[in-house]
């Protein structure tokens, strides 16, 4: 009874605290500039007021348009049961689920993208193409990160290898494990658009990323999207919360409060990564995600070595 | 502890990838500085018994002193008053010598459990991380452009031999390696003035002009 419990706590947490994170990403970011920055309900708030809107669409948009927010943001909440965001085991566990979640997260971004194909905006192609590039470089650093826990844990599914196999690998291989949270790390940077290769808050051409893709989205889309991308940020939060923390607490509440507090660590990190660092430039970005690679697939070498 | 120790070599091929993939020369003298003082610290965490300690003791401390502190202090130098801040059009490019620094470093740890060694019993990293430091040194003087970038190649070079060397270090004397430190010394030496000479005659640190020098 209490797995059941404990799987709809971590399935609320996810749906319903997933704004909070960006909401302490812009406060930190706020606070380190000396401001006193947004509530952190502010998230919530934008959402609210974007599903109370009325949607525009344009002439040239087909149902690929329509079809792309609502089909991104269950893709995203789907992955979300696969992976164990706080109780000791996901929703859905089966032999080779990770590659499910990641081309569950790659058909969120795939929508998205043939979204923005769909306006005809050579605008939004653009910043199409450069998703498109930037992902296919960030996911070889995510896989190879995910074959090593599997090589490390001994088990191929999500719930193994980031729960109950880890505790025994960070005392064996924690360098290997070190290397590999750290290129999640900056997987999570590049997937989730923050600072150090694109920037949130920015709406100059030149360097929109994400954000340029969705320009045409309005109202309850915008809100979706938006939503969806809070839903992918709390599941990078848990990928690498999960693996710093290595499943050392023994009872599941301790481990669920630990996993919260983790998400909050995470994003207070974000946050900090966000007000030090400056955008990189558009040609540096490939060479920090094929570092984080290298870094993955160091860490797959040494596990194979031994 | 090993866990410890396996942080140290793993640190230096991080920072070995680092420096490849950096085009700022001076993140890349900081970051073949703090391989310097990795390094001094390697001798230390595979001491095994307290007999050699006054050995293992005097390299680490002169290992620090010169590869931590003295040549980077000398490199950062030579940038300074050159005027040159980064790599800006290496041979090779960033990302792949990146892969290919990845690629030799992969090799040597899937490859290196395979060598006969003269001394068995060594840290399973030893020689992998020595065989992928020399590779990345190799790799830095053949790609890069600026005298200052090659430098930092071989020195990268010689922290690989140093590693390579602790294989030995039960049985090497410690003049061997007192003599080693300041051959690497002098070396650094004469490369900044042959840096130096380079700069006044050409006006600028890229080696390639060095094809226009005619007799």
């Amino acid at each position: 009874v209490t797995r059941v419990i404990l799987s709809a706590l971590q399935l609320a947490a996810f749906l319903l605290l997933a704004p909070l994170l960006l909401g302490v990403i812009g406060r930190v970011k706020a606070r380190v500039a000396g401001r006193e920055g947004p509530p952190l309900a502010q998230p919530y708030r934008d959402l609210a007021r974007l599903a109370g809107k009325g949607a525009v669409f344009s002439r040239t948009t087909t149902w690929v348009f329509r079809a792309g927010p609502v089909v991104g943001v269950a893709a995203v909440a789907t992955a979300g049961l696969l992976l164990p965001l706080g109780a000791p085991a996901a929703a859905i566990s089966f032999t080779g689920d990770f590659a499910l979640f990641v081309y569950l997260l790659g058909l969120a971004r795939f929508v998205t993208v043939v979204a923005a194909l769909d306006t005809g905006s050579s605008f939004e192609g653009m910043g199409a193409a450069r998703e498109v590039t930037f992902s296919a470089l960030a996911e070889p650093a995510l896989l190879l990160g995910l074959a090593s826990l599997v090589r490390s844990t001994g088990g191929a599914d999500l719930t193994h290898m980031l729960g109950d196999g880890l505790a025994a690998v960070w005392r064996s291989d924690g360098p290997a494990l070190l290397l590999v949270a750290l290129a999640v790390f900056v997987v999570a940077l590049a997937e989730n658009a923050r600072i150090p290769v694109d920037d949130p808050a920015t709406h100059l051409e030149l360097t929109m990323i994400h954000e340029v893709m969705v320009l045409d989205h309005s109202g309850p889309d915008l809100a979706l999207i938006q939503y969806g991308a809070a839903l992918k940020l709390w599941l990078f939060g848990a990928l690498v919360v999960n693996l710093a923390l290595g499943a050392i607490f023994q009872s599941p509440a301790a481990s669920f409060a630990a996993f919260l507090a983790g998400q909050l660590a995470f994003a207070v990190a974000v946050g900090l990564v966000e007000s030090t660092m400056a955008r990189l430039r558009l040609v540096r970005v490939p060479q920090m995600l094929v570092g984080a690679s290298v870094l993955s697939a160091f860490a797959l070498v040494l596990l194979l070595s031994r | 502890m090993t866990g410890w120790t396996d942080l140290l070599f793993i640190l230096v091929i991080v920072l070995d990838l680092f420096v490849l993939a950096s085009s700022r020369l001076r993140a890349g003298i900081r970051a073949v500085a703090g391989q310097g003082a990795v390094l001094a610290l390697l001798p230390v965490a595979l001491a095994g018994g307290a007999a050699e300690a006054r050995h293992v003791a005097a390299l680490a401390v002169g290992a620090f002193l010169v590869k931590g502190v003295a040549i980077p202090w000398l490199m950062s130098r030579a940038t300074r008053e050159s005027a040159v801040r980064r790599e800006a059009a290496p041979l090779v490019g960033f990302v792949p010598s990146l892969v290919l620094g990845g690629l030799g470093v992969f090799a040597a740890f899937l490859w290196a459990g395979n060598l006969p060694l003269p001394v068995p019993g060594k840290h399973p990293f030893l020689v992998p991380t020595a065989l992928g430091t020399v590779w990345t040194g190799l790799l830095l003087l053949v790609a890069r452009r600026k005298a200052v970038a090659q430098v930092l190649g071989f020195l990268v070079l010689e922290n690989g031999v140093f590693v390579f060397g602790l294989l030995l270090s039960d049985f090497m004397p410690v003049m061997v390696e007192v003599g080693v430190l300041l051959d690497l010394f002098a070396a650094v030496f004469v490369m900044g003035i042959v840096m130096f000479d380079i700069q006044r005659a050409l006006g600028s640190l890229d080696t390639e002009r060095l094809k226009s020098l005619r007799d």
